[in-house]
C-alpha cells in the first residue's frame, strides 16, 4: 500500500463535515503555520517539498509563490483553480466533494504564506453541486473561526469565497480564469505580465490547482523535507490519478509518485486490469492534451526500462516515444478501441472549447475536426493524414495560450503511433466502429 | 439603458416590470456582490446570470440580460458578450429539463453515443431539440468530469452517472411526473452564504 | 536597448516592442500586422501574423525563446536577436497563420469594397499560398446594418478586435463587441442595436478587411479609380484633417489620414466623414502619398472581368451563394 496524504480519510463517514474532519487531524496545518511559523517559513517548506503544480503543467509551486510581487498597499490574492475540465480528469471534483475542508485548510495556510487577505475558489459551473458543498464547508469554517477576522487570535484575517464558472474549458488556463472571475469572457491574457505581477483586478495573484493547495497541508504538517522523501527525484509526494476507460475499477487513486505504470493498470489496488479479459491497446496518461501511447510504450520506455508514474519517466523519450503526467487523467483503451474515433472526440472537444481569440486555434481546431469527420464517414483520402499532420504543426506553438498545443498534441501522437489505422480507413473508404459498450447491454439483457 | 428596439420586436415595457428578482434571489445576488471589492462588482456577472436563468424560465432573454446589466451597473453588451461565451447559458427558450449528455472520450468509450440515440428515440427529438410538451431539451456536452463513472448526463445541478437504458427510463419518468424546471442552482441557491 | 532584427541593429527605448523596433528600422524587416494598432491600447496578439523568431532572448539570457512570439506584444530586451524574413521556418509558420485566416474568408474580392486597400489581400498576396487546401463550406453570416452609415459583413471579419477597441477607447458607449466563442465568434451589436455616436465611423477605417464598410461609399467606385487627396476643414469635433477620395470633382468618400503602416493618424468625427461631400467643403492640400506595395500599384486588377469569372467559379465549387444576389 502506498502512502496517502490527501484522501486517506475518504471512506470515513461524515468526513465532509468540519467536526469529523477536525477529529481526524484537520486544520492542524493552519494551527502550526499561524502559531509557529512565519509566512516565509511556510513558503520555504513548500519549496523544500518539491511540490509541483498538479493542474497539468507541473511547475514548482514554491517557485511560483516566490515570484509573487509584494508592493506596499496593494492587495494580493490566492485563486484556486477548480475549473477541472480536462477530459479524463475528475480528481479535484472527488476531493472537493468528499473532503471539502482539505481544500479550505490549504487555502488558509497558503494564503497565510502569500499574505493574501482574500481568496477565491473558481469552480467550473457544471460542478454547481460541488460548489454548494464547498460553500457549506466554508460557512462551517467561518463559524468555527478558521476563516474571518483574527484567526486563532493571531493578526491574520482571511476571507474565502466560491465563484462558479459558466461552462468553458479554457477558464482552466490561469489568465482566462482570472478574466472569468472578473466577469468577462474567458479569453486568455497575453503574457507578460504574469498573474504574479498583475493578476486579479491587476493585483499580484497566485493561481493554484485544488490538489496543489490541498497538498500544502501535509507539507506543513510533516515538513517539506519529509514530503520530498516520498516519490522519485523531482517527482515528489503523492498524486491523485483519475482512472477511466476500459478498466475494471475506474476511479480516483492517490499514488506515491514512482509507482510503475504496469502496476497501476493491472494491480487490484488500483485499476484492476482491463475489462472483460481484453488486451490493452493504448493509454492517454495525463488528460486528453497529452500524447497517447501504445501499450508497448506506456509500459516500457524506448530504452526498455519500466515506465513509472512520475513526471520524468512518463516524459522519457520526449514526444517521440514518451508523454506527460499532465493532470493525471489516465484513460485506458482496450484492443477494440478506434484511435481515430477517440481522437475525433478529443478534437471536437478542443474545437468546441477554443475561445476564438487567436487565428490558428480558432480556425485550425475546426478544420481538424472536419477532416477527422471525413475518416468517420469513410470519405477521407490518404493525403488527409499528411494534411492533418501539417495543420497540427501549424497550430502548435503559434497560439496565445496552451490550448493550441493541447489540441495539436493528441493529433500528432495519434498519427505518430497509429498512422496505419488512419491509412486503413482511407484505403478501404470504410469506418467500422467495433467498440462495444458492455455496461449498457449487460443491464439491458 | 432606455427602451430599445430589439430586432423587429418592440420592447415591451409591461414585460420589463415583471423582470425583477424575487426577494430570495435578490438577497443571494447581494451576497454574491458583497464578495468583491465595491468597484469590481462586474465580477458577480457569471453567478448572477445563473440565478437569472433559474429565476426567469431557464433561459436568458434580451430583457433579462438588460435587467442583469442594470443590477450590476454595466453595459448590456458586456452581459451579452459573456452570456454567449459560456456554454451553460441558454440564449433561446429550452424545455423544463435540459438533458446534457457528455460525449467526450471516456463517455464515448462507454457508450455515450448509444445513450444519445436512445434518448432521441424515446423522446422523439434530435439533439438540440425540445419535446412538444416543453418538458425536455436534449443536448450533448463536452467533458463534465465524470469520466470514471461514464456514461453520464447532467440535468440541472444533478449528475446522473453510470447510465444504462433502464436508468435513463426511470430518470425521464421521474422528471416527467415531477414536471418541474431543473436549474443548475437547484440546491437552494438562497441558502448560500 | 539594442536589438538586432534580420541582421540590422537599432537602439530603442525601454518598453519598445519588437514590432515597433522593426518599423523603426524599416519595411524591409517589419512583420505584417493584422490586429495590432498603435493608437489602440491593448490591441494586438490575436492574429499571429506578426510572429517572429527570437534566437537570443537578451545579452543577460542568451537562450532562444522556445516558440515564435507575437512581435506586437513582446518587449525588447537588451541584446535581443530577432529573425523575421530571413528565417525560412518562420515564414512557413506565418504561411500557416495566413492560411488559417483565409480558410473561412469568402475571397469575394471582386465584389468587396475593400479590395485594393485590404490588408488581408496584401497579406495573402505576400505571405500566403496560391491554392487553398480547405475543402469545406465556409462560414457565412447575414449582412447587417449597424447604423445607417455602416455595413457589417461578418463573413469577411478576421476578428482583429480593432473596432471593439475603438468603441471602448474613443467613444463613450460601446454597444458592439465579440459574441459567442471559438470559430462561431462574431462581431455583433447588442441584439441589433445601432452604433451611434460622433466617432463611430472610425471603426470603418481601422477594419483591416471589408467587414465594416462605409455605406455611403459602397459600390460607388473601385478604390483604385479614385484619387485620394489630403484635405481639411474647420471642425469643432475633431481636427478636421482628413483624406478625401475624389473622382473628377465629386467627393466619393472621406476617411482619416493613414500613415505608412496604414494606421489612422488622427481619428475623425462622423460629420467630417459623412456630411461634407462637396469639394467646396474642403481645403485641398495636395495628393496623398499612397505608399502601396499591393494590388493597387501592381495593377493586378486590370483584367477585372476575367478575374471575376474565375472567382465566381471557385466560389460555386466551394458552395457559396450566388454572389450576384447581393443587395
Amino acid at each position: 500500500m502506498g502512502r496517502k496524504l490527501l484522501i486517506h480519510n475518504d471512506k470515513v463517514p461524515g468526513i465532509h463535515s468540519l467536526e469529523v474532519y477536525r477529529a481526524h487531524g484537520g486544520y492542524a496545518s493552519v494551527e502550526k503555520a499561524l502559531k509557529t511559523m512565519t509566512p516565509d517559513q511556510v513558503t520555504d517548506e513548500v519549496k523544500k517539498s518539491g511540490l509541483r503544480g498538479r493542474g497539468g503543467a507541473g511547475f514548482p509551486t514554491g517557485l511560483k509563490w516566490s515570484f509573487l510581487a509584494k508592493p506596499e498597499g496593494v492587495p494580493r490574492y490566492l485563486v484556486c483553480n477548480a475549473d477541472e475540465s480536462e477530459p479524463g480528469t475528475f480528481k479535484d471534483r472527488y476531493l472537493m466533494e468528499i473532503i471539502p475542508h482539505a481544500l479550505i485548510e490549504g487555502m488558509i495556510t497558503s494564503s497565510y504564506a502569500l499574505g493574501a487577505k482574500t481568496s477565491y475558489i473558481y469552480i467550473r459551473g457544471e460542478y454547481f453541486y460541488v460548489a454548494r458543498i464547498v460553500e457549506k464547508a466554508i460557512a462551517e469554517a467561518y463559524e468555527a473561526g478558521w476563516l474571518g477576522k483574527n484567526i486563532l487570535g493571531t493578526d491574520f484575517s482571511h476571507d474565502c469565497y466560491v465563484q462558479v464558472g459558466g461552462g468553458a474549458y479554457i477558464c482552466g488556463e490561469e489568465t482566462a480564469l482570472l478574466e472569468s472571475l472578473e466577469g468577462k469572457r474567458g479569453n486568455p491574457r497575453i503574457k507578460p505580465p504574469f498573474p504574479a505581477v498583475a493578476g486579479l483586478w491587476g493585483c499580484p495573484t497566485v493561481v493554484n490547482n485544488v490538489e496543489t493547495i490541498a497538498a500544502v497541508c501535509p507539507i506543513v504538517n510533516m515538513g517539506g523535507e519529509e514530503y520530498a522523501k516520498i516519490g522519485i527525484g523531482k517527482s515528489t509526494g503523492t498524486k491523485l490519478i483519475s482512472a477511466s476507460g476500459h478498466i475494471n475499477k475506474p476511479g480516483v487513486y492517490e499514488i506515491e509518485l514512482g509507482v510503475p505504470v504496469e502496476e497501476f493498470i493491472y494491480s487490484e489496488e488500483y485499476c484492476g486490469g482491463i475489462r472483460n479479459g481484453k488486451k490493452m491497446k493504448a493509454v492517454v496518461a495525463g488528460g486528453s492534451s497529452v500524447p497517447i501511447l501504445p501499450t508497448e510504450l506506456i509500459l516500457k520506455t524506448a530504452k526498455g526500462e519500466p515506465r513509472l508514474m512520475t513526471y520524468e519517466s512518463l516524459g522519457d523519450g520526449g514526444f517521440q516515444t514518451g508523454t506527460m503526467l499532465g493532470s493525471g487523467g489516465f484513460i485506458v483503451m482496450d484492443e477494440d478501441t478506434s484511435i481515430v474515433k477517440n481522437l475525433f472526440t478529443f478534437t471536437r472537444f478542443y474545437h468546441h472549447e477554443s475561445c476564438g481569440q487567436c487565428s490558428p486555434c480558432r480556425e485550425g481546431t475546426g478544420w481538424m475536426e472536419k477532416i477527422l469527420k471525413k475518416f468517420l464517414n469513410g470519405t477521407a483520402n490518404e493525403s488527409d493524414v499528411e494534411l492533418l499532420w501539417d495543420i497540427q504543426s501549424k497550430i502548435e506553438g503559434k497560439t496565445i495560450c496552451p490550448l493550441g498545443e493541447a489540441a495539436a498534441w493528441p493529433v500528432a501522437a495519434a498519427i505518430r503511433h497509429f498512422k496505419q489505422e488512419f491509412l486503413d480507413i482511407a484505403k478501404s473508404k470504410k469506418f467500422v466502429d467495433v467498440s462495444h459498450y458492455d455496461k449498457l447491454y449487460k443491464v439491458r439483457a | 439603458m432606455g427602451a430599445q428596439v430589439h430586432g423587429t420586436q418592440q420592447f415591451d415595457k409591461t414585460r420589463r416590470t415583471e423582470i425583477k428578482f424575487g426577494p430570495l434571489a435578490m438577497e443571494t445576488v447581494k451576497t454574491i456582490i458583497s464578495h468583491y471589492p465595491e468597484a469590481k462588482i462586474k465580477s458577480a456577472l457569471l453567478p448572477v446570470l445563473h440565478i437569472a436563468q433559474a429565476e426567469f424560465g431557464g433561459w436568458l432573454s434580451p430583457e433579462v440580460m438588460d435587467y442583469v446589466a442594470s443590477v450590476l451597473k454595466i453595459k448590456p453588451i458586456e452581459v451579452f458578450e459573456v452570456a454567449s461565451f459560456y456554454s451553460m447559458y441558454n440564449l433561446k427558450p429550452v424545455g423544463k429539463c435540459v438533458l446534457e449528455v457528455c460525449q467526450t472520450s471516456s463517455c464515448w468509450l462507454n457508450g455515450a453515443e448509444d445513450i444519445v440515440k436512445y434518448i432521441e428515440k424515446k423522446l422523439n427529438i434530435k439533439v438540440g431539440e425540445t419535446t412538444k410538451d416543453g418538458m425536455f431539451t436534449l443536448k450533448v456536452a463536452e467533458c463534465l468530469g465524470s469520466c470514471g463513472t461514464a456514461p453520464m448526463l447532467q440535468c440541472g445541478a444533478s449528475y446522473h452517472e453510470n447510465l444504462t437504458y433502464e436508468k435513463v427510463d426511470s430518470l425521464l419518468e421521474k422528471y416527467k411526473s415531477e414536471g418541474k424546471q431543473k436549474n443548475y442552482t437547484d440546491l437552494d441557491y438562497h441558502n448560500t452564504l | 536597448m539594442k536589438v538586432t532584427i534580420d541582421g540590422k541593429e537599432i537602439d530603442v527605448p525601454k518598453g519598445t516592442t519588437i514590432l515597433q523596433a522593426a518599423r523603426m528600422i524599416g519595411p524591409e524587416v517589419a512583420p505584417p500586422a493584422m490586429c495590432y494598432y498603435t493608437k489602440l491600447k491593448t490591441s494586438g496578439g490575436y492574429c499571429r501574423t506578426c510572429i517572429v523568431k527570437v534566437t537570443q532572448g537578451s545579452t543577460a539570457n542568451p537562450n532562444p525563446m522556445p516558440k515564435p512570439v507575437a512581435s506586437c506584444r513582446t518587449e525588447i530586451m537588451d541584446g535581443m536577436v530577432v529573425e523575421n524574413f530571413i528565417s525560412p521556418d518562420l515564414l512557413e509558420a506565418r504561411k500557416g497563420v495566413v492560411e488559417f485566416l483565409l480558410i473561412n474568408h469568402p475571397l469575394d474580392c471582386p465584389v468587396c469594397d475593400q479590395a485594393g486597400e485590404c490588408k488581408l489581400q496584401d497579406l495573402g498576396y505576400e505571405n500566403g499560398s496560391a491554392k487553398t487546401r480547405y475543402e469545406f463550406k465556409r462560414r457565412e453570416y447575414e449582412m447587417i446594418d449597424i447604423g445607417d452609415k455602416i455595413k457589417l459583413h461578418m463573413t469577411r471579419c478576421i476578428l482583429c478586435y480593432r473596432c471593439v477597441k475603438v468603441c471602448d477607447q474613443i467613444t463613450d458607449n460601446r454597444v458592439h463587441g465579440v459574441v459567442h466563442r471559438g470559430d462561431a465568434s462574431e462581431i455583433s451589436t447588442y441584439i441589433e442595436k445601432i452604433i451611434d455616436n460622433d466617432f463611430s465611423g472610425n471603426v470603418i477605417d481601422v477594419c483591416p478587411v471589408g467587414a465594416l464598410t462605409d455605406k455611403t461609399f459602397r459600390f460607388k467606385q473601385r478604390v483604385w479609380f479614385t484619387k485620394p487627396v489630403e484635405a481639411h476643414r474647420k471642425c469643432t469635433k475633431c481636427s478636421g484633417k482628413t483624406r478625401v477620395w475624389l473622382k473628377g470633382d465629386e467627393v466619393l468618400r472621406v476617411t482619416a489620414r493613414k500613415d505608412q503602416w496604414d494606421e489612422v493618424e488622427e481619428f475623425i468625427c462622423n460629420e467630417c466623414r459623412y456630411d461634407h461631400k462637396k469639394t467646396s467643403d474642403w481645403t485641398i492640400e495636395g495628393p496623398s502619398h499612397v505608399n502601396r506595395h499591393s494590388v493597387i500599384s501592381q495593377n493586378h486588377y486590370e483584367h477585372l472581368n476575367d478575374l471575376k469569372l474565375q472567382i465566381l467559379k471557385q466560389q460555386k465549387a466551394l458552395g457559396f451563394m450566388e454572389i450576384n444576389k447581393r443587395p
